[in-house]
């Protein structure tokens, strides 16, 4: 996307005025992409380089005039300059605007459509509102595939992998029992659709394939389908046993 | 990927209007489609032929799977097919749409020009979805940053500013049909323009702009 700032080429002063940081902060914007994964927006930051921004086009819609009437085209080179720092300046807030864009839209992929609140909390409205829009988009799309439903292609993000163990006559009591189990079962058919799983908090009732449901309590294990389970893994309610 | 087990009594020809496919030639052209969205740079033909009937095709077994209940290896083995269709069948489709939001001023502006009667490489839905997404970012970045900004850099144009699917990178590749006089462009400029032949099921790594026709004609597969 759109290409980071980089280092700062910042440090130089305008003839006729104090030395101004020109698009350091923006370049610190830019860097601080860097060093956080999900910091809070730095709205500050963004402040400070809108309002250089503003200063520079100010000081340059002068210096124009200047030029155009009282014939100072030696101030030509400074307002290029500005021109440029302007520039730079929106490349550098644009591309961090962005790639925090990218980041939340990660997150629908990674843990659904309601995001934890620790995260919520690292968003500004605005960023919520696109987040919004794009899981409703999303959504929209992937109910249009296929005649029924739709396809939820959030879903199956790893290809199909785990044992086969056999449901009936399988006392589940010691970790150790469903290893050698596991084994023996896993050398005639690599067939799978039930995963063991742990569970790691209460969540409640949960429904599975034929209409029966199980209640998810803390440190409870159960078999379920691979596939049913993948979302909940993710989100940490469940932790995948054997694999 | 084998064909479906007949005892169930399955019976389905994943059909387009033309050309009457089996399932497992079916699942074979969903894997073609898989692999060559996988490796090419640019977001390739859509194929909303093959996803309907892929889709019909699981929403059939998911019906015999129902029906033919407790018979448990049959019942094992038709679920885990599913569950490798369905992966093969999201993996493609989110594929696509990532290349869609990381090209996605590039695929509007493709879709723009596009003459009528060529194929287009977005399905309905694809293209209602970008439109979104650029409306979306466009709005976000609007609010949050540029409607801010002195009123002369208050547009971006996103389509000079997200780059472009990098045409020249390198594939690998199998020749599927014999191919003759494929005009190669070097990198260096020391070496002319010089013509090969690809024998069919030999492989190559050669550099995407060259052979694109090809992958969308189907002459060679991406791997």
């Amino acid at each position: 996307m759109l290409r980071k700032g980089g280092q700062s080429r910042s440090g130089a002063s305008s003839p006729g005025q104090g030395s101004v940081l020109l698009s350091g902060t923006a370049a610190a914007l830019a860097r601080a992409l860097g060093a956080s994964a999900n910091g809070n927006p730095q709205e500050d930051g963004l402040r400070q380089v809108l309002e250089e921004m503003k200063a520079l086009y100010e000081q340059n819609q002068s210096d124009v005039n200047e030029a155009k009437s009282g014939g100072r085209s030696d101030l030509i080179p400074t307002i290029k300059f500005r021109h440029c720092s302007l520039l730079r300046n929106r490349r550098c807030t644009v591309a961090y605007l962005y790639d925090r864009l990218l980041r939340i839209r990660a997150l629908r992929w990674e843990y659904g459509s309601i995001l934890p609140n620790a995260l919520r909390f690292h968003m500004s409205a605005e960023e919520m509102e696109w987040f919004n829009n794009y899981k409703k988009s999303l959504a929209t799309y992937m109910r249009s595939l296929g005649g029924r439903e739709g396809l939820d292609i959030t879903q199956d993000m790893k290809p199909p992998k785990s044992l086969y163990i056999e449901r009936q006559g399988l006392t589940v009591s010691t970790g150790m029992n469903l290893t050698i189990i596991a084994v023996i079962s896993n050398s005639w058919a690599e067939a799978i659709h039930l995963s063991l799983v742990r569970c790691l908090k209460d969540y409640g009732e949960f429904e599975v394939d034929d209409g029966t449901s199980v209640l998810l309590k803390k440190n409870s294990q159960h078999f379920l389908p691979r596939w049913k389970c993948e979302q909940l893994i993710r989100q940490g309610v469940l932790e995948h046993i054997l694999s | 990927m084998t064909e479906e087990p007949d005892f169930l009594g399955q019976d389905s020809d994943g059909g387009s209007e033309e050309v009457v496919l089996t399932p497992a030639e079916l699942i074979e052209r969903l894997e073609q489609a898989w692999m060559n969205e996988k490796f090419a740079p640019e977001l390739l033909e859509s194929k909303p032929e093959i996803v309907e009937c892929v889709m019909e095709q699981l929403e059939h077994m998911e019906e015999n799977v129902r029906r033919a209940k407790r018979e448990d290896l049959k019942v094992s083995i038709h679920q885990m097919e599913m569950e490798r269709i369905r992966y093969v069948l999201s993996s493609y489709l989110r594929c696509r749409l990532m290349k869609i939001e990381k090209f996605f001023p590039h695929v509007l502006e493709k879709e723009k020009t596009r003459r009528d009667g060529e194929p287009s490489s977005l399905s309905p839905e694809e293209l209602a979805f970008t439109r979104e997404f650029m409306a979306n970012t466009e709005t976000y970045l609007k609010n949050v940053a540029l409607k801010h900004m002195p009123p002369n850099l208050q547009k971006v144009d996103l389509f000079r500013a997200v780059p472009k699917p990098d045409l020249d990178s390198y594939v690998f590749l199998r020749v599927r049909e014999r191919q003759e006089n494929i005009l190669v462009e070097p990198d260096t400029d020391e070496q002319g323009d010089y013509v090969i032949d690809l024998e069919k099921g030999s492989q190559h790594l050669i550099r995407y702009k060259t052979i694109a026709p090809l992958v969308a004609s189907g002459a060679v597969q991406l791997i």
